[in-house]
């Protein structure tokens, strides 16, 4: 079994370096113009996609929000550059959740499909691994949800010139959590539980401990998938915590709210926006979802008072039948970021296009007003949920 | 001591799914020698018949329960047919690497036409808390533990006094000299596949209302450990693998009841390790002599 895993690791590699080396030559071909541009009257948007997989569930989600973008934007004609509407034409293609999936699924898009700009990867170490074929075909790449910070640099910290994203990275969310556990919540002394198997998890687990001012009682791990915290939950039961930081996904926190409340742990519950999602409290069954608190950008609140929000969750509500979750909202914002940027740069130029997107301003979007910052960040505002009995029923405002 | 107390019946509801699941994979081994690791995903299926029968049509739970039994058994058996029946006589090695490729197929198959994304399970039992003595179980840990333990014994009964059960106890043995006695190996195989899967559908359905949460990966995980679980027990044994469950999820609680959360998973398959080193044929396991 071992060896045919080995096997076909070699092989997937092999492609990659072919990937690779067809990645050269091409770029070499059309030197005098670099990157890819729009032909005819449709500006291709590659999405480079969690398709199936452990992160499926999550790549699912983005490709809605994409597809949802896409089809609004078609309808009203598309793109519109230098007085010339383009139609947006979405080329998905599966990363598998692997990272070298990643890198030949973007090699695809960038070097044979000749995309102006790419949406995705989901998960960090997947976006991580396309970064090179992106910047060497000098096309830009948008991902929805990679958190880390580190994301967006290189290995000496300086800014990758392809590579954004939408979301918060963690250092900001984490932090955020630990002011409002500190100022709000008045909370002395914490327990953290985080999802081990992803940066996501343990990044915001670092942050929040960083700067939170009090004790943390006891720091338990999970790993994604995982559906039984009975043991670390009884555990910490008497450790005498007054809030428990629980960054993750919604489809394990929502069971760690589940059991924590069923076994009598009646404090806080702070999150992440991995949590801002409708099946939450669906999991965690409305009578326990109390006192749960998450930092999100996206806050179904805001719809009330926000029109682009409000725009989007109905489209969504009529397109999937569904609440839209946050996943959905980003990957949404992705494709209007690749519309701005070639608004603004007049040209469907990936080059142009790229250097268009570090200049965002206010722009407005589904997950809040964004502007990109110098590390290709987006500086957005960013709000806390509090649920009662499964509802969302206050959103906290932070500056 | 409370906790302690807590801790153990945490342990024995996590390890009586391990046992169900650890059931079908010995039974399987023990009558044609292959690790069917499509095993964990037959549990998917049968967390999803209950998903889709409690949601839609409205049944009762038991009812769910017994058919998801009944449907998981139907999949194990066309399974078998499908992947295994015609590699019967080709190297083991082959029908392990088809295992593997369906298990692939059923998680990414689940995937492409249900959805990736966890659903939640209807709750068709209310959950009730009783509190005895201070440490707390629910009426949901009780069903789980009384429904695995009656499977066990049932399993047991089938294998021990029926006649089904002397014959894949001979094919066990060996198949050849079973179907010289007039015994058709096939049905054999065909039953107990049958039956393996049969208890994986009813702990999908039992793990789908207790943790409320249901994905086509489920089965990955318990899926490894449920192996994990068996080889503990010895391969091939019944009574080992129901030891082995229990022994794994208990192992599991103990090592996040010390506060080593991180390295559970770690903890299970270093324990694989050791069995495999110092006891290869398990705590109930046979030693055989293999002849070269």
């Amino acid at each position: 079994m071992k060896k045919t895993t080995i096997k076909k690791m070699s092989a997937a590699a092999a492609a990659v370096a072919a990937m690779f080396v067809m990645a050269g030559c091409s770029t070499a071909a059309n030197s005098a113009k670099k990157g890819n541009s729009a032909s005819g009257s449709t500006i291709k948007i590659g999405v480079n996609m969690e398709l199936s997989g452990a992160a499926a569930g999550y790549g699912e989600q983005e490709k809605q929000g994409i597809e949802l973008a896409v089809s609004q934007i078609n309808a009203k004609g598309g793109i519109k550059v230098d007085g010339k509407k383009y139609k947006i034409k979405p080329v998905y293609r599966d990363n598998k959740t692997s990272t070298s999936g990643s890198a030949s699924a973007v090699a695809q898009l960038v070097n044979n499909d000749k995309v102006s700009a790419v949406v995705g990867p989901a998960t960090t170490n997947d976006a991580t691994a396309s970064i090179p074929n992106v910047t060497k075909a000098n096309v830009a790449q948008i991902s929805p949800s990679a958190t880390d910070p580190g994301y967006t640099l290189d290995k000496n910290g300086k800014v990758q010139t392809y590579v954004f994203r939408s979301c918060f990275e963690n250092n900001f969310q984490g932090q955020t959590a630990a002011h409002f556990a500190n100022n709000t919540l008045k909370a002395k002394k914490v327990a953290i539980i985080a999802d081990n198997s992803t940066d996501y998890g343990t990044g915001l687990a670092k942050a929040f401990k960083n700067e939170f001012k009090g004790s943390v009682v006891s720091t338990q791990y999970f790993q994604e998938g995982d559906k039984d915290f009975n043991a670390i939950l009884t555990a910490i039961k008497n450790k005498g915590f007054d809030a428990i930081y629980a960054p993750g996904y919604y489809s394990e926190i929502g069971l760690i709210v589940k059991q924590a409340r069923q076994m009598g742990i009646k404090s806080p519950i702070v999150g992440s926006d991995g949590m801002a999602d409708p099946k939450l409290a669906k999991i965690a069954g409305a009578n326990n979802a109390n006192d749960v608190y998450y930092t999100t950008p996206f806050s179904t609140k805001s719809a009330d008072t926000d029109a682009t929000v409000r725009s989007f969750m109905t489209a969504f509500k009529n397109k999937f039948h569904a609440e839209a979750p946050t996943f959905s909202a980003l990957a949404y914002d992705s494709v209007y970021m690749v519309k701005q940027a070639a608004e603004d740069a007049k040209s469907t130029n990936s080059v142009d296009i790229a250097k268009a997107i570090a200049k965002i301003k206010g722009m407005k979007g589904a997950t809040g007003e964004m502007t990109i910052d110098a590390k290709h960040n987006p500086e957005k505002p960013i709000a806390i949920e509090q649920m009662t009995k499964g509802k969302v029923v206050k959103a906290y405002t932070v500056k | 001591m409370h906790t302690i107390i807590q801790q153990l019946i945490n342990g024995l509801s996590l390890g009586s799914i391990y046992a169900l699941l650890a059931l079908g994979y010995t039974m399987v081994y023990g009558v044609i020698k292959l690790i069917n690791f499509a095993h964990g995903d037959i549990y998917m299926l049968g967390a999803f018949w209950g998903y889709y029968v409690l949601k839609f049509w409205h049944l009762n739970f038991f009812v769910a329960l017994l058919t998801a039994m009944v449907f998981c058994a139907i999949l194990g058996v066309v399974i078998e047919f499908l992947a295994y029946r015609p590699l019967r006589h080709a190297p083991r090695i082959t029908a392990l690497i088809t295992a593997i490729g369906v298990s692939y197929l059923l998680e990414n198959g689940m995937s492409y036409l249900f959805g990736a994304s966890a659903r939640n399970f209807p709750q068709a039992i209310e959950q009730q808390n009783y509190h005895i003595g201070g440490f707390a179980i629910s009426n949901i840990q009780v069903l789980i533990l009384v429904t695995a333990i009656v499977l066990m014994l049932a399993l047991q009964l089938v294998i021990k006094r029926s006649k089904m059960g002397k014959a894949m106890r001979a094919v066990a043995v060996d198949q050849d000299a079973a179907e010289l006695m007039g015994i058709n190996p096939n049905h054999v195989i065909s039953f107990t596949f049958a039956l393996g899967s049969a208890l994986a559908g009813a702990a999908g359905v039992l793990i789908g209302l207790y943790y409320n949460t249901i994905d086509p990966l489920m089965g990955m995980t318990p899926g490894i450990k449920a192996f994990v679980a068996a080889v503990v027990g010895g391969i091939g044994s019944i009574p080992g693998a129901s030891l082995g469950g229990f022994l794994i999820g208990i192992l599991e609680t103990i090592v996040q009841a010390v506060g080593l959360s991180a390295y559970k998973d770690a903890a299970v398959y270093i324990v694989l390790i050791i069995i495999l080193l110092v006891m290869p044929s398990g705590i109930f396991g046979k030693r055989t002599k293999e002849k070269v």
